[in-house]
C-alpha cells in the first residue's frame, strides 16, 4: 500500500450551453488500492468542503456491467487498460507525481450534459429501431425445443456482451457507432432465433444509426482496442456483409 | 386492513383458478387506459414492455440514462427455474418447497407456488427472445446448482445471466418504445405518490438533467424500484439505488413489511479502506466449485495461505453442513464466516476475511475448465485486489446485498393503497426471511412478464379510464410540496457533505442492525438515528442550482429518505423478538441446552423460530416522522408445507 499525489486535468462544463474548460485539481494522498472512481470521490469530498461544486460523472454499478461510467482518461476512453471500463481502473496502476486528463467520451451523437456527462440515448433509438427479436410474452415454444450449437451461442454471447457505454463511439475519429451497432446485430442474428427478422433488423439499425448523425466506418479499429467488453471488429465485416446482402434482397422483393 | 386475498383452492391450481375468475378487459379498451411504471430492472421492465404489447398505454421511468442500465445488470450467477432438463428430481413442488424453506418459513406459500409456476414460461421467454444461456454440446440449455438446493436448476450466462435478462427485457422495451407503446423518461426520479381518494393516480417526477419538477398521471401506479440495500451505505447494490419511490409510497399510505429481513451475502470482496464506495460480490456460483476455510489456529492467520497444511484449515461450512457443505444458504454462511472472524481467525489485513480456495478445482478440472466457468469473476477480483485467485485463494466476506423486506403486497401485487402496485425487489412477498440464489431474477421476471399483466386487469376493471388528470388539485398540491423539499435541501447551506452523512448511518445500521442484532444494539440506534436525522437538515451542503444536474442534490433526497427508513428498519427488528433468516437476534438462538440440539436436529448457534409468536408478516403503517409506526399482523399459513426447524446438516 502506498499514497500518490497527482495533478488532475479535468473537464468542466455547467450544461451543454456553456463553453466548457479544462480545471486542474491537485489529488493528494490518495490510497493505491483505490479505484478510479473512489479517487475521484476523494477529490469531490475536498471540493464540496472548500465549498465548490463536485465534478460531475456518470455512473451506477462500478463493477464494469451497466455501462453508465465514461470517462476519456489521458486521451482513451477509459483509460490505456484493456478489456475494462473505468470504474474498474485502479490507482496502482497510476505512478506518485502523475498527471491524469480527464475528459468525457466525446462525439458530436453525444452532446455533454454536465461536466463529463453525455446524453447517450442514441444508441438507444438504434436498438428500438430493430435490436431486438419480436416474442411476445407468453408466446415462447419450451426453450430446449430448439437446440442451439454451441459455438453459434457462444459467438452470439461473445457479441451480446456489449455493455452499450460508448466508448466505441469515443474512440473513433469519424464518431461511427459500427461497433456497438454489429455487436447488438451479431448477437441476434447468429441465433436460430433472430432469423426471421434478420434482413430488417440489420437495414433499419444502419439507417437508424446514419439519422443519429454517427459518422462512417474507415477501419480504423481504435473501437475494439478501447471495448471494455473486448467485443471483436469482425462483428463489423459481418454486418457489412449482412447490410449489403439484406439492401439487395430489399431491392429486388 | 391487509386483504392478502389469496384465491382459495387448492394450491396448485390457485393461480390457474384465480386468472380464470379475474376480469378481463377487452382489447378496444386496453388502449383506453394508461400505467405508469417507475423501474426499468427485470421487474419493470417486463410489466411495461408487457403491458403495452396487451395494448395499455404505458409510461416508464428510471433514473439511469438508458432502461438497459437498471440494477438488475449486475446479477452474475443464475436464474432459477424448476424445468428438469436435468432430470435429477426437479419439480414446481420442490422449488416451491426448497423457497419455501430458504424463506425460513415466513413467505406467503400462495405466492411462492405461483412463482414456482411460472418459472419455467421465464427461461423459455428469455431464450426466445435471445438470451444466450449456457449450452451444452448437444446444443441444450446448461444448469448448475445454487444454495439451498441439491438440484441443479439454476440457468446461466457465464457470469453476467443479469445482464443478459435484462437485454432480453430491454430489447422487448426498446420495440414498444419504437412502436409507441411505451413512453420512456430516462434520467427522471420520481420524488412523490399522488394519491386521489386514496387511489394511487400518479407520481411527481423531477427531471435529472434541467431540474424541471413535473406531475403524471394514470390510472394505475407499478413500483419496480428495487432494494434498499444503500440504507447501509455500503453494499453490492449499484451507487443509486434508494429507497425513495417505496419510501415516498409508504408515506402516502403504503405499508411496508418485513424491513428487517435483509440479506448479507457471504462472498463478497473485504472492505479495503475508509475511501471505499461500495462492495463487489463475487457470485455465489463459486461455491460450486470453491472451498471456504479458515485456519485452525488463530496464529496461522497472517501466514501465507499456501504454507498452512491441510490438517490446520477449518473448512467450517463442510464441517458445520455435510449435506450442503460450501452450498449452505446466504445467510447461514454469512453468519459461519462472521463467527470465525469473530473467533480470530479471520485473515487479511483487516481479519476480516475468509478464504475461498479453488486449488482443489482446478486440481480435478484443470484451469481452462475454471476460467470457462468463472473467468470474468476472477478477472474482477484480480482487478480491484490486485492478487490473481489462480494462484491464492480468493479472500471475502459478506456483505449487504439483498433486501427481502418492502411493499406489502396482496396477491395481485398490489398494496394496500389501492391502484399501487408493487413488483421486484421492491416488494416483499415471496423470499421470506432470506432469499435463495438465482431466486431475485425469477421473482422479478415472473411479477413483470407473468403476474401483473393478469393481476392489475381486475383493479383497471373497477376504473374509468382518463377520470384523474394532473389538473386535479392533488397534483398540484403534492407537486407544491416536492418543489418546496427541494428547495429546503439546497438552502441548508451547511458544512458537510451529504456522503459523510450517508456513511455515518450506515456505519451505525452495519453495527447495530446487521449480521447479528439486539436489543440493546437497536435501541441504540433507534436512539441516535433521529440526531444524525436531524442534523442533516441542518448542516448538509448542497451546491448548485435546482435546475441542472444535480448529483448531491440527488443523493441529498434518496439519504433524506434513507434516514427515516432507518428506524422503520431498526423497529421491525426490534419487535421481531426471534431469529429467522436474515434476522439473527443472538438473545434467539439454539444453544448446547436446548432440547432441538440434544434431539440432533440443530446445532448451537442456529436461528431460533418462534412460529407460535411471529408466524406473520410485519406490515407498518407510517405514523409521521420520528414516530413509531403502526404494525399490522398479516398471519402466515401453512397448509402445504410443514414449518419446521431449518436444517442443512
Ligand atoms: C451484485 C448483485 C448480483 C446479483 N446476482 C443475482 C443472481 O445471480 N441471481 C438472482 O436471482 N439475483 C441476483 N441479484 C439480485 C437481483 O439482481 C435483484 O434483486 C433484481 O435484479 C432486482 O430487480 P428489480 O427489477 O426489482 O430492480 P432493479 O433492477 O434494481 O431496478 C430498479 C429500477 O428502478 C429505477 N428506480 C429506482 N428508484 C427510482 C426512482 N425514485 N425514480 C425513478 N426510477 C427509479 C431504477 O432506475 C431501475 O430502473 C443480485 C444482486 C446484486 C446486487
Ligand atoms: S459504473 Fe457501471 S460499468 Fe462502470
Amino acid at each position: 500500500m502506498a499514497n500518490l499525489n497527482l495533478t488532475l486535468k479535468v473537464w468542466r462544463q455547467l450544461n451543454a450551453e456553456d463553453h466548457g474548460r479544462i480545471e486542474t485539481y491537485e489529488a493528494r494522498d490518495i490510497s493505491d488500492e483505490a479505484s478510479f472512481l473512489e479517487m475521484l470521490d476523494i477529490v469531490n469530498e475536498r471540493i464540496l468542503e472548500d465549498g465548490g461544486e463536485p465534478i460531475h460523472f456518470d455512473h451506477d454499478c462500478r463493477e464494469g456491467i451497466c455501462g453508465m461510467c465514461s470517462l476519456t482518461i489521458n486521451g482513451i476512453p477509459h483509460g490505456k487498460d484493456r478489456g475494462i471500463t473505468v470504474c474498474q481502473l485502479h490507482m496502482r496502476t497510476f505512478k506518485d507525481g502523475d498527471i491524469i486528463w480527464i475528459e468525457p467520451f466525446r462525439s458530436r451523437a453525444f452532446p455533454i450534459l454536465r461536466d463529463l456527462m453525455v446524453d447517450r440515448t442514441a444508441l438507444d433509438r438504434i436498438v428500438a429501431a430493430g435490436g431486438y427479436i419480436d416474442i411476445r410474452t407468453g408466446a415462447a415454444q419450451d426453450a430446449n425445443n430448439l437446440p442451439v450449437e454451441k459455438d453459434k451461442a457462444e459467438a452470439a454471447f461473445e457479441a451480446a456482451a456489449c455493455i452499450g457505454c460508448g466508448a466505441c463511439v469515443a474512440s473513433c475519429k469519424n464518431s461511427s457507432a459500427m461497433l456497438f451497432v454489429s455487436a447488438k446485430a451479431a448477437h441476434l442474428n447468429y441465433l436460430p432465433q433472430g432469423a426471421p427478422e434478420k434482413q430488417k433488423r440489420t437495414l433499419s439499425m444502419v439507417r437508424q444509426m446514419d439519422e443519429e448523425g454517427f459518422g462512417n466506418c474507415t477501419n480504423q479499429y481504435e473501437c475494439e482496442a478501447v471495448c471494455p467488453k473486448e467485443i471483436s471488429a469482425d462483428n463489423i465485416a459481418k454486418l457489412n456483409r449482412d447490410y449489403a446482402l439484406s439492401s439487395i434482397k430489399e431491392a429486388v422483393s | 386492513m391487509l386483504n392478502s386475498n389469496i384465491p382459495s383452492g387448492p394450491i396448485e391450481q390457485k393461480w390457474t383458478n384465480h386468472k380464470f375468475d379475474s376480469k378481463l378487459i377487452n382489447p378496444a379498451n386496453k388502449r383506453k387506459f394508461k400505467v405508469i411504471v417507475v423501474g426499468s430492472g427485470l421487474a419493470g421492465g417486463a410489466a411495461a414492455s408487457t403491458l403495452a404489447e396487451l395494448g395499455y398505454q404505458v409510461s416508464c421511468f428510471c433514473y439511469q440514462d438508458s432502461p438497459r442500465r437498471a440494477h438488475s445488470i449486475a446479477a452474475q450467477g443464475g436464474i432459477n427455474a424448476a424445468k428438469n432438463y436435468r432430470n435429477d428430481g426437479d419439480s414446481i413442488q420442490r422449488l416451491f418447497y426448497d423457497t419455501v424453506k430458504g424463506g425460513d418459513f415466513r413467505s406467503r406459500e400462495a405466492n411462492v407456488y405461483r412463482l414456482a409456476e411460472v418459472s419455467n414460461a421465464i427461461i423459455d421467454q428469455a431464450t426466445a427472445q435471445g438470451v444466450p444461456f449456457a449450452r451444452e454440446y448437444g446444443g441444450l440449455l446448461d444448469n448448475r446448482s445454487f444454495g439451498g438446493a441439491q438440484v441443479s436448476r439454476t440457468f446461466y450466462a457465464r457470469g453476467q445471466t443479469g445482464q443478459q435478462l435484462l437485454i432480453g427485457v430491454y430489447q422487448a422495451l426498446e420495440k414498444e418504445i419504437g412502436r409507441g407503446g411505451v413512453t420512456m423518461h430516462t434520467r427522471s426520479e420520481m420524488l412523490d405518490l399522488v394519491t386521489v381518494e386514496g387511489h394511487a393516480k400518479g407520481i411527481i417526477v423531477r427531471d435529472m438533467v434541467t431540474g424541471e419538477i413535473t406531475s403524471h398521471a394514470a390510472d394505475a401506479v407499478i413500483l419496480a424500484t428495487g432494494g434498499y440495500g444503500n440504507a447501509f451505505f455500503l453494499s453490492t447494490n449499484a451507487m443509486g439505488c434508494n429507497v425513495m419511490a417505496a419510501y415516498r409510497a409508504h408515506k402516502r399510505g403504503a405499508c411496508f413489511a418485513n424491513p428487517c429481513y435483509t440479506q448479507i451475502h457471504p462472498t463478497c470482496i473485504p472492505v479495503s479502506g475508509d475511501y471505499q464506495s461500495k462492495l463487489t460480490l463475487m457470485s455465489e456460483s463459486l461455491r460450486n466449485d470453491g472451498r471456504i476455510w479458515v485456519p485452525k489456529n488463530a496464529d496461522d492467520c497472517k501466514k501465507n495461505p499456501s504454507d498452512i497444511p491441510e490438517a490446520d484449515r477449518d473448512y467450517y461450512l463442510e464441517r458445520k453442513y455435510p449435506s450442503f457443505g460450501n452450498l449452505a444458504p446466504r445467510d447461514i454462511a454469512s453468519r459461519a464466516a462472521k463467527e470465525a472472524c469473530d473467533d480470530g481467525r479471520g485473515v487479511g489485513p483487516s481479519g476480516l476475511g475468509v478464504y475461498l480456495d479453488f486449488h482443489d478445482a482446478t486440481q480435478r478440472l484443470g484451469q481452462e475448465t475454471i476460467s470457462a466457468r468463472y473467468g470474468n469473476l476472477f478477472q474482477m477480483y484480480g482487478k480491484i485486489t490486485g492478487e490473481d485467485p489462480y494462484q491464492t485463494p480468493m479472500r471475502i466476506y459478506p456483505a449487504v446485498h439483498y433486501t427481502m423486506g418492502g411493499l406489502w403486497v396482496d396477491y395481485n401485487l398490489m398494496s394496500n393503497v389501492p391502484g399501487l402496485h408493487v413488483l421486484g425487489e421492491a416488494n416483499f412477498s415471496d423470499h421470506g426471511a432470506n432469499r435463495l440464489g438465482a431466486s431475485a431474477l425469477m421473482q422479478g421476471l415472473a411479477d413483470g412478464y407473468f403476474v401483473i399483466p393478469a393481476t392489475i386487469a381486475p383493479y383497471l376493471a373497477s376504473q374509468t379510464p382518463g377520470s384523474v388528470t394532473t389538473e386535479h388539485a392533488e397534483f398540484k398540491k403534492v407537486e407544491e410540496e416536492v418543489r418546496e423539499r427541494v428547495g429546503r435541501l439546497i438552502n441548508i447551506n451547511g458544512k458537510r457533505t451529504v456522503d459523510s452523512f450517508h456513511r455515518e448511518l450506515g456505519h451505525l445500521l452495519w453495527d447495530k442492525c446487521g449480521m447479528a442484532r439486539d436489543k440493546a444494539g437497536l435501541e441504540e440506534a433507534l436512539d441516535r438515528i433521529p440526531g444524525i436525522r436531524e442534523e442533516f437538515w441542518e448542516n448538509v451542503r448542497i451546491p448548485g442550482s435546482g435546475n441542472n444536474v444535480n448529483a448531491e442534490l440527488e443523493k441529498a433526497g434518496r439519504v433524506a429518505d434513507f434516514l427515516e427508513f432507518a428506524e422503520l428498519l431498526c423497529h421491525d427488528a426490534h419487535d421481531r423478538k426471534e431469529s429467522c433468516g436474515g434476522h439473527f437476534r443472538t438473545e434467539y438462538q439454539f444453544t448446547e441446552k436446548s432440547p432441538e440440539v440434544k434431539a440432533g436436529k440443530t446445532q448451537p448457534g442456529e436461528a431460533k423460530r418462534d412460529d407460535k409468536n411471529f408466524s406473520y408478516v410485519a406490515a407498518w403503517e407510517f405514523k409521521g416522522v420520528g414516530k413509531k409506526p403502526k404494525l399490522h399482523k398479516e398471519p402466515l399459513e401453512y397448509e402445504a408445507v410443514k414449518q419446521t426447524i431449518r436444517s442443512y446438516a
